[in-house]
């Protein structure tokens, strides 16, 4: 018996994480509460070292492995670059909010390293066991990471949620994933690309399977009607555990988009094209309606999630490269500005205080100007207004939808972004135009202060100068198909 | 180009530069400092901009100073700016009332000095953005940029309603102005990929795209100007802003909607202009007559002011509907005009204001026995508001009633009426306010206008009655452009 050994080279970050996160696992057995930034910095090095290992590798040609199940391409490296990045931002971000709230324990880290793991093994899948493997490794993480606090009831609460939702929603995507299975006869990617398109197999099956998988895919991007789970969670996770689900996973959504959508399904555009505009719509209308009454930040960002979803998946429905680097693009401003504006949120809490209502904004101005300023920036880039880079990421959006002849949809995301802005302009007015309801100084640590501050200035300046940003996701894109 | 230096950029870019400055020179402990730094920024940006007029050839149509650069590939978005005879007065207009606005807010603005002040100068550099612009995605930049200071400054400075005028403002504007971004992104793909605006501007459209084209423009410019009946944002806008705000307002930022018009509406879908002129016209028509009806009846001097502003609009639009020299030209020394008298009026009124605290017309009476010099320019202004000859109140709108009686009697009739009752409702105001015996003890105690007050009203005065004796300077460099459009509008692009 041959026994061939397949071609680790292109998945060495994924092989690099896995040995690290048992490695950390064991050492922070070994090191007490007081010592937690040892394991800290191991997890901070792990990520660079697989950005190293990613970046050394990265070519464009597209490299497949482990028979063709793992698929190393320009997308993908550049999408676990940015997951990268973002995971060791929410790592800086929230160290002192998890430390004063008594989880920075070791399975905080590696669940947070598990759920990357997972995330970089669904950008990279070409099997629909592979994506599903991944997506399963980043949701189980997410779950327990929801549930970190123990004794609180609404985090409790939140998880199961979270978990049952989400383990309906893996339901219903393995359940697409046999369909589509039992009509071309086979789970690789590609080969049930090609199976489609040599009109293999039988149409119905394969249209209701989509149905399942269209489904499952808007369970896990928080598209409406399926987005009942994201406010809930939103709210009751601890705020960095929000910030974590709430930026990086949504990177490898839109690779599980890409892969199981565009890749796998491509031939059966005209099924999804109508099924991803209504998802889009309802998610935009959705969103920015039932924010405009919340209360509490975090669930209005949950909503803000929400309508955000709905415009990158109007991305899609173009059903060109043009769509797709333009959802691309406003995936990763979307994280940005997610990433800042929890960042804000955790600024805002002390030891023993939350920053859960809206007005704890108020008068953050005459508090602190700079984060007002930062958060003002965010605040306008969410909304959409220029010289942000909010701004051209829904032109590029909608340039992509108008393009593909859709200009109703067009004029009703506009209406409903409009709709979007009042809620993000009430938090300006919080923080500009009402008095401070308490003085407490904010005390920030220094390498908080320098992320943020570049966060947001990174805002306005890819607002000022897009070119950038825009051509890498178009790159990243044309050398993927 | 002068000398080399690119001289737009530099009226663009250079008040904005300053602004970042003056924001960063911190809390009011620095007050002062702030404030020297945006006269001297505002003063400079008013200087730089003069090579503008000096430098420009009124003999042609093309667009002058001329910048091109690539901006960003992946859309064929450029930086390319320029100026014409519309835009050039625009600009002028804008450098010139901005040092005037930071002047007026020297000493009433005792809180957060710096954001206050570099929120103008950032205005100042957003709006000549947005005159200059001749990219469809840098003009849209702009136009939306220029949201953020404005809502910032009627938020934080402005009365006791402010927040919800502030969020109406924003909210208000940007519903026009997502439209237009569609419709800007629709000629993008019928256009093969363009955001140049000349390059619309020769584009052939269907007639049903023209106007929907036109429509989406409409709600955009309409909001902006303000027309009838999109109209009610203003008189909260201004109510609560300071008086800075107000003054830009009125004075810079309702003519973006209307060089709107002139840029996009006409060149663009010229037979959608032409089919849906007398609309148009109609729309103006009842800005004139039925808001200068309202006017007459407010209480507040703000709020009187700000419909009066909406009644002169309404002169501008008009005027460019009328698709003759005289409309256009006219509507454009309107918007000049009007620029520099409601400007005054808000400062006037804000000379009252900073006083009394109390914009209500019947809080006063009398007051030119304590304010002789005072009530001498506000009766300048209000006679420049009411039109008289003279004035420069008087030259855009006369040019425009000639051009509308081109058209038909009954507009220019119509039209006319404003002479009646723009004098009504701003006399019989001046009239309440300035004459009569002294109403109150607050009253009695009035101190009359400062050297520093009466420097920015005695510039006003001069530049009023400059161009109501003699317009030609503006009306020379506006000619070839104006010319020119008319006869492009002129031609079919269906």
């Amino acid at each position: 018996m041959n026994f061939l050994s397949p071609d680790f080279s292109p998945a060495y970050s994924e092989i690099f994480i896995l040995l690290m996160v048992c490695l950390i696992m064991l050492i922070d057995l070994a090191i007490g509460e007081k010592r937690r930034y040892i394991t800290y910095g191991l997890t901070q090095a792990t990520l660079i070292g697989c950005a190293v290992l990613t970046f050394v590798s990265f070519s464009e040609e597209t490299k497949f492995t482990f028979s063709g199940m793992f698929v190393d391409d320009a997308m993908a490296d550049i999408l676990k670059l940015m997951v990268f990045a973002t995971v060791s931002a929410v790592l800086i971000y929230s160290y002192t909010y998890v430390r004063d709230r008594g989880i920075l324990t070791g399975e905080f880290f590696s669940l947070i390293l598990f759920a990357t793991l997972g995330m970089m093994v669904m950008i990279s899948a070409s099997h629909f066991l592979t994506l599903y493997i991944g997506l399963e490794l980043l949701s189980l993480s997410l779950y327990a990471l929801v549930a970190l606090r123990r004794d609180s009831l609404v985090a409790t609460e939140a998880a199961m949620k979270f978990f049952v939702l989400g383990a309906l929603a893996s339901g219903f995507l393995l359940y697409g994933m046999s369909m589509v299975y039992g009509a071309t006869g086979s789970l690789h990617i590609q080969k049930v690309a090609e199976a489609i398109v040599n009109g293999v197999g039988n149409h119905e099956v394969l249209v209701v399977g989509l149905v399942f998988i269209v489904a499952g895919l808007a369970f896990k991007l928080s598209a409406a009607p399926f987005h009942m789970w994201a406010p809930d969670v939103y709210q009751g996770a601890p705020t960095a555990i929000t910030l974590f689900i709430g930026s990086a996973p949504k990177l490898a959504a839109f690779a599980f988009v890409m892969r199981l959508l565009i890749d796998g399904l491509g031939e059966l555009v005209a099924d999804w094209q109508g099924m991803l505009v209504i998802l889009a719509v309802l998610s935009m209308a959705v969103g920015n309606i039932a924010a405009i009454v919340q209360t509490n930040i975090k669930r209005m960002l949950a909503y803000s999630t929400i309508s955000h979803m709905g415009f990158m998946i109007l991305g899609f429905i173009s059903a060109d490269w043009n769509g797709y680097s333009s959802a691309l693009f406003y995936v990763i401003t979307y994280v940005l500005m997610t990433l800042g504006i929890f960042a804000l949120i955790m600024i805002l809490c002390r030891s023993g205080f939350e920053a859960e209502e809206i007005s704890d904004f108020k008068g953050l101005s005459k508090r602190n100007a700079w984060y007002a300023f930062m958060a003002m920036i965010l605040m306008f880039s969410l909304a959409g207004i220029p010289p942000m880079v909010g701004f051209y990421a829904k032109l590029a959006v909608l340039q992509a939808v108008v393009n593909a002849g859709f200009i109703w949809v067009a004029v009703a995301a506009v209406l409903f972004s409009l709709i979007g802005a009042f809620y993000y302009l009430r938090i300006v007015k919080f923080m500009y135009f009402d008095v401070p309801e308490t003085n407490d100084p904010i005390t920030v640590k220094f390498d908080v202060k320098l992320l943020i501050s570049a966060n947001g200035l990174a805002i306005l300046l890819l607002g000022i100068f897009p070119q950038s940003l825009m051509g890498l996701s178009l790159y990243a894109i044309q050398n993927s198909m | 180009m002068l000398f080399g230096i690119p001289l737009l950029s530099l009226i663009i870019w250079l008040p904005i530069l300053f602004g970042v400055v003056v924001f960063a020179t911190g809390g009011d402990r620095n007050a002062q400092l702030a404030r020297w730094t945006a006269l001297t920024g505002s003063i400079l940006g008013f200087l730089v901009a003069i090579p503008l007029y000096t430098g420009f050839d009124p003999s042609t149509s093309a667009m002058q100073f001329v910048e091109n650069h690539a901006w960003f590939e992946r859309f064929n978005v450029n930086y390319h700016i320029g100026a014409d005879g519309i835009s050039m007065p625009l600009i002028l207009l804008n450098c010139f009332m901005t040092p005037l606005v930071v002047i007026a807010g020297w000493q009433v603005i005792q809180e957060r000095v710096s954001q206050y002040m570099g929120a103008f100068m950032m205005m100042s550099g957003i709006v000549n953005g947005v005159f200059a612009s001749l990219d469809a995605v840098l003009f849209y930049v702009f136009w939306e940029a220029s949201l953020i200071p404005m809502f910032l400054i009627i938020g934080i400075w402005g009365g006791p309603n402010r927040v919800y005028a502030a969020i109406k403002f924003f909210l208000y504007t940007l519903l026009g102005s997502l439209l237009m971004l569609i419709a800007f992104i629709y000629l993008y793909q019928l256009s093969g990929g363009s955001f140049s605006i000349a390059d619309y501007h020769q584009l052939p459209i269907p007639f049903n795209a023209q106007i929907l084209i036109f429509v989406a423009f409409l709600l955009a410019f309409a909001v902006k100007v303000p027309m009838w009946p999109v109209h009610t944002w203003l008189p909260d806008a201004h109510v609560e802003a300071p008086t800075g705000g107000s003054v830009i307002l009125a004075a810079i930022m309702l003519k973006l909607g209307g060089y709107g018009f002139l840029r996009f509406s006409l060149p663009i879908v010229p037979d959608a202009s032409h089919y849906l002129a007398e609309m148009m016209i109609v729309l103006s028509l009842i800005a004139v007559v039925y808001i200068g009806l309202i006017a007459l009846m407010q209480a507040d001097m703000k709020k009187l002011i700000a419909y009066s502003s909406i009644a002169h609009m309404g002169f501008v639009t008009l005027g460019f509907f009328l698709f003759n020299a005289y409309g256009i030209e006219g509507a454009m020394v309107q918007m000049i005009s009007h620029g520099f008298i409601s400007g005054a009026m808000f400062l006037c009124v804000g000379v009252l204001y900073d006083r009394l605290h109390s914009r209500q017309i019947a809080d006063y009476g009398g007051v030119v026995n304590r304010m002789p010099v005072f009530a001498a320019f506000f009766m300048l202004f209000a006679m420049a508001n009411a039109g008289l000859p003279g004035t420069s109140g008087f030259v855009g709108e006369f040019m425009v009633i000639m051009g509308s009686v081109k058209v038909n009697f009954w507009y220019a009739f119509l039209a006319a009426t404003t002479l009646i009752f723009g004098a009504a409702y701003t006399l019989w105001m001046y009239k309440r306010v300035i004459f009569g015996s002294v109403a109150s003890p607050a009253v009695e105690v009035l101190q009359d206008i400062s050297k520093r007050e009466f420097m920015i009203l005695a510039i006003l005065a001069v530049m009023v009655l400059w161009l109501g004796v003699y317009p030609f300077p503006l009306t020379e460099v506006m000619h070839a452009t104006v010319d020119n459009l008319l006869d492009h509008v002129s031609n079919s692009k269906l």
